[in-house]
């Protein structure tokens, strides 16, 4: 738009463009994503508007280096730190040092961090030291071909370390088949419903006028998944093996948003796009603070609700819950935000560890509050579970569920009177 | 006729003049795009006047304004070129048998005379009074496969036919796109763009913009709506109302000739500014008074405290 507005001779101030660098570079150390590109947009939006005023260099910095809305507060903090004084700087990027590093390349570190967070999750103190015992003399005297099938069935609350190693191997082996659905993009070819009248006029110029019809068929693209994980402390033995199902799932479809939940709500898409599963395990547990406490589902959907629903759930998007619906408050919101959720996206698929008991009956306030609005209600707590999800995602009936109904029958029930919801389980054995 | 803006307040001026109240955020913001001639890129939330500044642009500069209305599956076809086929059929029709003839004629099925212009080519052309503004609104409707096709254009500005080759504006036009966030734009594309994010406007700005646009109701009953739709936005709706709601629910009082805020009519009017049932049902009756009861207790603070 060079006419319509006056260019105004910049001044050249090495000073100025030298402070705009080392803010930049502020920026990027704590995690913002600049190039050099931003960076030469930054130091000539400055030139342009001038230093009349500080706002003129806040709004110039900013319409440049910022890219997403949610480092306005990030980058806010840093304007008001930096160019308050630019000497703070030094000090200010002595203090970040140290949380720079973690999620860096270091991989020495991010190993350490992925181990202890595998410390924190996998030995608690209600692993009893005996089946541990066992269960290495075990592997002392099988293949790992039948370590596998082994595994398959035993919960992963009562894995081993060594167990557990396996079952992730397995995991990061999955191939699931993902929910797809039709685009309004085509495909060209010999056969379809539809005709494509550009390539069949492209080969008649071709053919010296001879019109063929050629066709084309609409394409089928994966739907994007979100994924809600419960952190709280009574999902403890499963977060570590959730977020590799979670690692796994992003890595074979690039739309996957994961948010991990317990006393707050965290986004871990990026960090789950990772490729190496230890370090994207290692940065979720750097970035994550609240590994089993207390949760309030409720709290925590009608924050993503409000935040990210209208964001991440277009597009046909299908939901994949993960928590045992354990809440110990009794809280009355929680049947209107899991209505929200279920109205917001294609299917709602409630994963529960709970599920691994027979005699499971859906009799927490809670578990009944979520379920009327669930699609589908499946178990995940061994590999064969997982497995089991992995090949039936992609399954048309995501939205009519059969075994659906007799949960909400069975929640019904329960809601009315507690002995016959136990009647009820026991007729169903 | 083109304007050259010499500095900021210049443009928020010419803005004003036209009824187009921007905060400053926003009159750097354009102010740099216009002047680096970089793609703006708006994003915030339903009626915050992202789609009305193109257009106020477009009035101030004297330039064309092309509209791409974003959907899901819009495609090239749609939005840059395509070609005549029904033209096209006829021209094969009418080379008869002739072979010379009949070669030339199929030859140039695809030149310029079969290409039909859609938003985005046109934008590369001239119009009256320069390069147009082009409006790329709410581009969360398309897919991400149509973001990649517009890198070319925002950076290159020129757009690539593979039947003819590569056409280029003389002069690039002055883009500004905009996105409700109903999902995220790819950074390739942000990064083209200088962004902004398009806050619900301040208690002041929002004054100054409904006496701009609702000069009919009172400054009593405005600077009430305004207090009144300023403490909605606190209450955590599912979706708070935009300026778009407040100058509508203006015009709507305005009809039922209310010159003062009562209870009663705000229930009534609810709809105007709210549209989901549960933010509805939670404000009406009780909230709604109690919000009424304490803008008007700090009006006459505010008076008392000014006489």
């Amino acid at each position: 738009m060079t006419g319509s507005v006056a260019s105004i001779p910049s001044v050249p101030d090495p000073k100025l463009d030298q402070n705009i660098m080392l803010f930049v570079r502020l920026l990027r150390q704590i995690g913002f994503r600049t190039g050099p590109a931003s960076m030469i947009d930054a130091v000539e939006a400055v030139q342009q508007t001038g230093l009349a005023s500080k706002a003129y260099l806040y709004h110039a910095l900013a319409s440049s280096l910022i890219k997403r809305h949610e480092d306005q507060p990030l980058f806010d903090q840093a304007f008001r730190l930096f160019w308050r004084n630019p000497q703070f700087h030094e000090k200010l990027r002595a203090l970040l040092l140290p949380q720079i590093r973690l999620p860096g390349g270091d991989a020495d570190q991010a190993e350490d961090m992925a181990r202890r967070l595998f410390d924190a999750l996998g030995g608690s103190p209600e692993t009893k030291p005996d089946a541990l015992e066992e269960v290495t003399i075990e592997f002392d005297a099988t293949a790992t071909a039948t370590d596998t099938d082994r595994i398959l069935h035993k919960d992963f609350e009562t894995m081993s370390a060594d167990e557990l190693r396996v079952a992730e191997t397995a995991i990061a082996r999955l191939a699931p088949k993902l929910p797809k659905r039709l685009t309004r993009r085509y495909r060209h070819g010999h056969q379809g419903k539809t005709i494509d009248l550009r390539a069949a006029l492209r080969d008649a110029s071709r053919r010296c006028g001879l019109v063929m019809p050629r066709f084309r068929r609409r394409i089928e693209m994966p739907c994007p998944l979100v994924i809600l994980c419960d952190i709280s402390g009574s999902m403890e033995q499963y977060s570590r093996v959730m977020l590799h199902f979670i690692h796994r799932l992003s890595a074979v479809q690039p739309r996957v948003h994961s948010f991990l939940f317990g006393t707050k709500l965290t986004n871990i898409s990026r960090q789950m796009r990772q490729r190496d599963v230890d370090l994207a395990v290692g940065d979720v547990a750097a970035r994550v603070d609240d590994w089993s406490g207390g949760t309030r589902i409720s709290d925590n959907l009608a924050q993503f609700n409000g935040e990210w629903g209208r964001r991440v759930l277009g597009e046909g998007a299908v939901v994949l819950l993960i928590t045992d619906g354990l809440d110990r408050t009794r809280d009355d919101g929680l049947s209107a935000q899991m209505e929200r959720l279920g109205k917001s996206t294609s299917s709602l698929i409630w994963l529960n560890p709970l599920l691994r008991f027979d005699g499971f009956v859906p009799k927490s306030h809670s578990i009944r509050a979520m379920m009327p609005h669930v699609d589908r209600f499946l178990p995940i707590h061994s590999l064969q579970s997982i497995m089991d999800i992995a090949d039936s995602l992609g399954g048309v009936d995501n939205c009519l569920d059969p075994s659906i109904e007799g949960w909400r029958r069975a929640a019904r029930l329960a809601a009315l009177a507690p002995q016959s919801a136990a009647a009820y389980a026991q007729e169903k054995e | 006729m083109t304007k050259a803006f010499q500095s900021v307040q210049s443009l928020q001026q010419a803005l004003a003049a036209v009824g187009y109240i921007a905060s400053e955020g926003l009159a750097v913001s354009l102010y740099l795009a216009l002047a680096k001639a970089r793609p703006l890129f708006l994003e915030g939330e339903a009626g915050v006047g992202k789609t009305e500044i193109a257009k106020t642009l477009a009035h101030v500069l004297g330039r064309d304004l092309i509209r791409l209305q974003c959907y899901e599956g819009l495609d090239i076809n749609q939005a840059a070129y395509e070609w005549n086929y029904a033209r096209q059929l006829l021209e094969i029709q009418a080379a008869g048998t002739d072979q010379t003839d009949a070669h030339t004629r199929v030859n140039a099925l695809f030149s310029d005379a079969f290409l039909i212009e859609r938003p985005l080519l046109r934008a590369l052309r001239p119009g009256a009074g320069g390069a147009p503004v082009l409006l790329i609104d709410e581009l969360d409707r398309a897919d991400a496969a149509f973001e990649a096709f517009l890198l070319e254009i925002l950076s290159d500005w020129q757009i690539t036919i593979p039947e003819i080759g590569t056409i280029a504006a003389a002069s690039p036009p002055i883009v500004i796109i905009t996105s409700n966030r109903t999902r995220e734009i790819h950074d390739a594309l942000k990064r083209r763009c200088f962004y902004h994010w398009v806050d619900y406007p301040s208690r002041a700005v929002e004054l100054a913009i409904l006496q701009e646009k609702a000069p009919v109701a009172g400054a009593a009953l405005q600077a009430q709506l305004v207090d009144f739709v300023q403490a909605l936005r606190d209450k955590q709706l599912f979706k708070a109302p935009g300026v778009a709601e407040t100058i509508d629910w203006a015009q709507a009082l305005v009809a039922l000739n209310c010159v003062a805020l009562d209870p009663q009519t705000v229930d009534q009017t609810m709809g105007v500014l709210l549209k989901y049932q549960d933010d509805i049902a939670r404000i009406q009756g009780s909230e709604a008074a109690q919000i009424l009861a304490e803008i008007q207790l700090a009006a006459t603070h505010g008076d008392a405290a000014s006489a």
